[in-house]
């Protein structure tokens, strides 16, 4: 029996051994060289709050990888402290006399294997994300590069693409039309270059380990542990690597804010995001910050339905809720009310004004404002109760926020019933597409750093309308601004199409535009945070005595 | 034996054809696309994704493409992690999980034990409340409180223990603490009872009598055939902790499988559900198998003879 024991501890023992190698602890043995020559250690430690399924830059679809290959990778512009694109890899950028084609001209510069990044490692990029119809195929088609919309289409070859390198160092660009949008839209991730023979070498393998991808940017990863974090390190031989004042950064994968926290309090990572129950308590905190988001959520009519049809149920429906106490006393997660579709703080003008504070608010009153409103849209379709349902995902920030509209629509406007549906998200989803709701309560986020992003999903039949919405005034004034050279009159023309939509139409009702409450340790400086693409920059950030 | 061997492994295959069909058909019955960015997909680009991956074909087609590659032990590339297959992705993650919840059940198995015989040697006294009042605290609070607790306390305040991440053995202690409070709780309760019913039979009367020492009778008599009945639970407990994980290994940020499946199942990521169901399945099908074996070398009451087996 004695022998019997001491075997099966030995068989445990070695089983032990064996669990513990499978387990990918990750490396955090070594140590940081603290007070080399006196100088601060330039390291930064965040938290992400998943893994990143793929650094391969023609198939990236989430906001945690185009952050990875925005600070690892350079395309020919990237974006500034303030969201607008500045040269990166190109040196110079030429438009014909029609601004439809456009050459580019590359600075020296290597990939960490060496090789120098040449025009041709942009065509095969670009014409690699076409050829596999990747998740943001569609950015070509905004850009409106040549032939971009027929290849999606399947009527055309990928390989008949407008882009083309002439020599090493210069790249030639055609597009479908003027697009003033194009500049910005180069910003994205997805407009990255790839190194041809690289790729092909890994096969399909590529950019899935820190070891399958290669860099040109800022930064090199130098260890990527799935669900675990990953590393940056300095790469020495970017272009402008002066520039570059942090050493290292090391990301950890945290799904749980409160986790975050904790982790923050015990020194482990610099900056977290809050959870909106965690708000209160750190909100005196003088590392506590609030950073307004572009996320815009908002109420889908469907404009079909024989009373949200009418334009003053939909003014009413927009005036007797209370946003203000949405955001402050419901949500309380550093979102902010919106009272248009372009959300606050995220585009300014030629002249260096907010696209808010230009065009004001809209379908704002009181009460009794909106009982009037009310009471004249129900005369014009000639009803007197009004029962309608409110289409929701079943997450319960939504559940929330559908409970605090049904209370305030019940309460303030007399014969109201709204009934809520809530089921899964991916259905919600497919309930709006085929506009089969009275209400829906939906969201959007911005592709680019514009506000057309915003303001062209209303087209007939786009593919982001989902609720039957048609003016020609707003199809054309979207046409004409797409081709508008001069960035003046073309604001104005934006301007007007949200004046269109929301004064004219009320086509929604607009409730509130994200935002999140962080932690920040003060002596980070620099952290750029886009509201677009990638999330962050850390290329300018440093951290002070 | 050997007849009732080859039966048992043709039911468990028999179960396990059941769960992937079952699990395959009622997949297909969630709304939505497994594709990313559903939100800003064309109608266009979803008929050609349709198309690549097979998704246009219909359901029943579909299906024997699945089973045939399963034959093969093929269980296909995620559809969330592009490039990434199945069985790679249940490989990484299943070494962290699994070693939490091994360490859980050995914590677990200890300090029920002790508590277990404590309570039943001083059955009535201060020592018996004490641990039946532990007992129940550990099966009622939920093992989460428990985790957010220990995170805290210990390692916010106390700095004794790392809050999160996956650093390192010092990393895993917290989480298997948490995960153990279940396994105390139901090992320590069984114990007591079952010593307190072996106490109460006359082969311990019998061994006494021979003029045994008190220490003698217990370890060799009482705690042996008290243990039987708990070897036979802590099987399934062995699988449920393992899968059961998810909240755990959210809070202490363990990159092990339980999170992966619920989001597998959020996101739509067909391969990934199945791969994961069909892993858990056979795992826990396997160990109620081994647990009917090994209850048979334990106790000598329970033979498989043909005609016989259960």
């Amino acid at each position: 029996m004695r022998k019997k024991i001491r075997n099966s501890a030995l068989t445990l023992g070695m089983a032990t051994a064996l669990l513990l190698s499978g387990c990918n602890f990750s490396n955090s043995t070594e140590k940081v060289d603290d007070d080399k020559d006196n100088k601060v250690n330039q390291t930064l430690n965040v938290t992400e709050p998943a893994d990143v399924p793929t650094l391969d830059s023609t198939k990236a679809h989430d906001g945690i990888a185009f952050t990875v290959l925005n600070n690892v990778n350079e395309g020919l512009y990237r974006q500034d402290e303030n969201n607008l694109p500045i040269k990166a890899l190109a040196t110079e950028h030429k438009e014909s006399e029609d601004k439809v084609v456009h050459t580019f001209t590359l600075r020296d510069s290597k990939w960490s294997n060496g090789e120098p990044v040449t025009a041709k490692d942009f065509e095969f990029a670009w014409k690699r994300v076409m050829k596999d119809n990747s998740p943001y195929a569609f950015m070509f088609v905004t850009a409106g590069i040549k032939n971009a919309e027929a290849i999606l289409n399947a009527e055309k070859d990928a390989d008949e693409l407008g882009i083309k390198a002439i020599d090493e160092k210069t790249l030639e660009v055609t597009l479908e039309a003027a697009n003033p949008l194009f500049q910005t839209l180069l910003t994205f991730p997805t407009f990255l270059p790839q190194n041809q023979k690289f790729v092909e070498e890994k096969g399909d393998q590529y950019a899935l380990e820190a070891d399958g991808i290669l860099f040109n940017g800022p930064f090199k990863l130098v260890e990527w542990t799935h669900e675990q974090g990953w590393k940056y390190e300095k790469n020495e031989d970017y272009w402008d690597a002066k520039a570059v004042k942090l050493d290292n950064i090391n990301v950890y994968v945290v799904k749980d804010p409160s986790t975050g926290t904790n982790l923050y309090e015990t020194e482990k990572v610099d900056r977290v995001e809050l959870s909106s129950a965690l708000v209160d308590q750190y909100k005196d905190d003088e590392n506590f910050q609030t950073l307004k988001e572009s996320g815009l959520v908002f109420l889908r009519f469907n404009h079909k339905h024989p009373v949200l049809g009418n334009k003053d149920v939909r003014k009413a429906i927009n005036m007797a809720i209370d946003k203000k106490g949405l955001t402050d006393v419901i949500l309380k997660d550093g979102s902010s009310p919106l009272n248009g579709v372009v959300p606050a703080g995220f585009y300014n003008s030629p002249d260096n004004k907010d696209y808010r504070e230009l065009n004001g608010d809209f379908n704002t009153g009181t009460v009794k404002e909106a009982q009037e409103a009310w009471a004249k849209g129900l005369k014009e379709t000639g009803q007197k109760d009004v029962t309608v349902s409110i289409n929701i995902a079943d997450s319960d920030d939504q559940k929330k926020v559908a409970e605090y509209i049904q209370a305030q629509l019940e309460d303030n406007l007399p014969g109201f019933k709204l009934e809520i549906k809530a089921v899964p998200f991916a259905q919600r989803l497919e309930i709006e597409k085929a506009i089969e709701y009275d209400l829906s309560l939906s969201s959007w986020g911005p592709d680019y750093s514009d506000p057309m992003t915003y303001l062209d999903m209303w087209l007939k039949g786009g593919s982001a309308n989902r609720m039957d919405y048609y003016n020609p005034k707003l199809d054309e004034l979207v046409a004409k601004a797409r081709t508008e050279s001069d960035l003046t009159k073309r604001y104005q023309m934006l301007l007007d199409l949200e004046k269109i939509l929301l004064e004219e139409d009320a086509a929604i009702a607009p409730l509130y535009q994200e935002g999140e409450s962080i932690l920040i340790r003060e002596k980070i400086n620099g952290v750029l945070v886009h509201p677009t693409g990638a999330e962050f920059t850390y290329k300018w950030a440093s951290i002070k005595e | 034996m050997k007849r009732y061997l080859v039966k048992r492994i043709g039911y468990m295959l028999v179960t396990l054809f059941v769960i992937v069909t079952i699990t395959f058909f009622l997949m297909q019955l969630l709304p939505g696309t497994p594709f990313t960015n559903p939100e800003k997909l064309t109608d266009q680009q979803m008929t050609i994704l349709n198309a690549k991956y097979g998704l246009d074909q219909p359901v029943g087609i579909q299906y024997i493409r699945y089973l045939g590659n399963l034959v093969q032990g093929d269980l296909g590339y995620s559809f969330q992690h592009e490039g990434r297959t199945v069985s790679s992705m249940i490989s990484d993650r299943i070494g962290p999980s699994a070693f939490i919840g091994l360490q859980a059940l050995v914590f677990g198995a200890i300090i029920g034990l002790v508590l277990g015989i404590i309570s039943a040697l001083k059955h009535n006294s201060i020592f018996d409340y004490g641990s039946v009042a532990i007992a129940v605290i550990g099966m009622s609070i939920p093992s989460f409180v428990f985790a957010a607790l220990l995170q805290y306390y210990v390692g916010v305040k106390l700095e004794w223990l790392p809050v999160a991440l996956w650093e390192g053995y010092s990393s895993t202690i917290l989480p298997s603490f948490a995960l153990s409070v279940t396994v105390t709780a139901t090992v320590a309760r069984f114990i007591r009872s079952e010593m307190l019913e072996v106490l109460g039979q006359d082969y311990v009367i019998t061994a006494r009598a021979k003029g045994m020492t008190e220490n003698q009778v217990i370890i060799k008599h009482v705690i042996r055939n008290a243990l039987i009945p708990v070897v036979t639970m802590l099987g399934p407990l062995a699988v449920s902790i393992m899968t059961g994980t998810l909240v755990i290994e959210k809070i202490f940020s363990v990159p092990g499988l339980g999170e992966q499946f619920t989001l597998s199942i959020l996101v739509l990521d067909y391969s990934v559900i199945m791969g994961i169901t069909i892993f858990y399945s056979a795992l826990f099908i396997f160990v109620v198998f081994l647990v009917d074996i090994i209850y048979g070398f334990l106790d000598p009451r329970i033979t498989y003879k043909e005609g016989e087996s259960a």
